[in-house]
């Protein structure tokens, strides 16, 4: 499997293991039709989680996670890509219904936005929240005085 | 002429267009404060009138922030954290968080600590599937259960008091076995338990299996395919009772699953019914292993070697586990110091959750109760 796909797409995917989990490193270009491939030829039909990390030193601030299993192989894989902050990535509502809220999620933590996302809004903060509370320059301690002194009437919520 | 007969007058009397018993949609708004949504859940539901047509499910009300608190602890001040997500589930969570870190720091358990392991997570496996039965069946209109789930719930929470000191929130375990050896007399507690408790389930059983009440609310109400359940990434028993026989205890074993002998239950139609029965045979079947793992319990250390100071290499790692309410996966990102750069935690319940909108579609609004009951969603985890 990894050969194929090293031989269709070269130097954009690369494929690693830490601790025998299995990995790909691939390039932003290659989602969502990598994911598309994965789950259509190699039956990863179960996305178990989106999640994203991030390095704001780095040019590329966004490691974004896609960890996939497939049940005909009991098989676990994870997709790995890189982006800047601002730029956005493809839904991958299209191919796993669960990336919805999974995608919603990263949004509302991260700010990285999807294309294509029926509906992309915060879903564990509250609308009108200010701020993407899992970004590292967000302070543990922050948070949007002005949301919690207009909504909760209290001055802060520390 | 008063004022009223002068407002009657401009009111506009002729016949409406629409006929009278029109059916108009209505939006109506269900929690978070409300007794049938387990915590504090918002449900908006569009209703034709008593049939639904939709609904958005409103979370984020229990939100701390959990994810954020772990990159501000070292892995171990982080430990007693994850027990406040499933807090039913406490054990199963402490269990797939350690197993997780250890993972990472390439250590594994010593095998005496994976029996006690193995022991109380079914235990609360058990303890979880009683929580949601008697309030899945309040919710449906069964009063009966939920004391008589309480009461047996009760022997389990004394095992878990006596051997940690804490009932909910157990911080059972450590990053790299356990904490306490096995109190005097845990063996003689678990063996109790294990004649007092299938009598029990066969009380339940009597009350609800064969209802005809309860069959009529539960059968085939908020069906869901394997097709859908796997699409919308649904585990645990919501999973299995549509059909798909896959469990992480034997499809990848951790701990020492792998030692035991036991069933996966599944299901045929995937609807409330089937999820009721196959939770009632997974509570069998923990007791099966129970049995197996307290008879064939080893002597040994109960901690691996692993340093006072945790500090994993560089790299991440994801592992998860088969909780009572489905996969919890941890995703952890080391950066060599002595605190995580990042935990994610793959909660079941959140995920479960997605499906409730394609499982209540064309349903009547009772249905949605218990649909909510039958997903077994703890808001803890859902919103972390």
């Amino acid at each position: 499997m990894v050969d194929k796909y090293k031989r269709q797409y070269g130097s954009g995917l690369e494929a690693l293991s830490y601790l025998g989990q299995n990995y790909f490193n691939v390039d932003r270009s290659l989602i969502p039709d990598f994911l598309k491939l994965l789950r259509d030829d190699e039956h990863f039909d179960y996305c178990v989680d989106i999640t994203a990390v991030h390095y704001p030193k780095r040019e590329k601030q966004f490691d974004v996670f896609w960890i996939l299993y497939s049940f005909p192989r009991n098989e676990r894989i994870r997709v790995k890509t890189q982006i800047a902050d601002g730029k956005s990535l493809p839904s991958a509502v299209p191919i796993w219904a669960t990336a919805n809220w999974l995608e919603r999620e990263v949004y509302d933590m991260f700010g990285i936005t999807f294309d294509g996302h029926p509906d992309l809004k915060r879903i564990l903060l509250p609308d009108g929240w200010k701020g993407f509370p899992l970004r590292k320059d967000y302070d543990i301690l922050k948070q949007d005085q002005e949301w919690v002194q207009i909504n909760l009437g209290i001055e802060s919520g520390q | 002429m008063n004022d009223r007969t002068d407002a009657l007058s401009n009111l506009d009397l002729e016949t409406p267009e629409k006929p009278y018993l029109d059916s108009n949609e209505l939006i109506i708004n269900m929690g978070p404060q409300h007794p049938a949504t387990h915590g504090v859940l918002r449900v908006i539901l569009k209703l034709d009138g008593e049939k639904v047509l939709g609904t958005e499910c409103v979370i984020g009300y229990l939100h701390r922030g959990v994810e954020k608190i772990a990159e501000n602890r070292t892995y171990t001040m982080f430990n007693p954290y994850v027990d406040r997500m499933d807090y039913v589930a406490a054990v199963s969570n402490g269990l797939g968080y350690c197993q997780a870190v250890e993972k990472l720091l390439n250590v594994e358990a010593p095998p005496r600590a994976n029996y006690i392991r193995v022991i109380l997570t079914e235990l609360n496996r058990i303890a979880s599937h009683q929580l949601w039965l008697g309030t899945h069946a309040l919710d449906i209109g069964a009063m009966t259960p939920l004391f008589y789930t309480f009461r047996d719930r009760e022997e389990i929470l004394k095992i878990f008091e006596k051997y940690c000191g804490a009932r909910l929130t157990t911080h059972a375990f450590r990053i790299g076995g356990c904490q306490y050896e096995t109190y005097a007399g845990f063996e003689k507690d678990v063996k109790n338990f294990l004649a007092f408790f299938p009598p029990k389930i066969d009380e339940y059983e009597e009350l609800l299996t064969g209802n005809r009440i309860w069959i009529e609310r539960t059968k085939n109400v908020g069906v869901i395919s394997a097709k859908d359940a796997i699409a919308f990434g649904v585990t645990g028993p919501v999973l299995r009772a549509s059909g798909v026989k896959w469990d992480i205890r034997k499809a990848q074993p951790y701990a020492n699953y792998a030692d035991f002998d036991f069933e996966i239950p599944i299901g045929q139609n995937g609807d409330t019914y089937d999820r009721y029965i196959v939770r009632m045979i997974e509570m069998r079947q923990s007791l099966r292993i129970i049995e197996q793992a307290i008879n064939g319990i080893p002597e040994g250390p109960i901690m691996a070697k692993v340093p006072k100071v945790i500090k994993p290499p560089v790299g991440e790692i994801y592992h998860s586990i088969e909780a009572p309410k489905g996969e919890l996966g941890y995703f952890i990102v080391s950066d060599g110091s002595t605190q995580p750069y990042r935990v994610r935690v793959r909660p079941p319940s959140f995920v479960n959750l997605q499906a409730l909108d394609i499982m209540v579609r064309g349903m009547l609004v009772a249905d949605v109760v218990a649909v909510i009951g039958t997903l077994d969603i703890v808001l803890g985890e859902v919103d972390r």
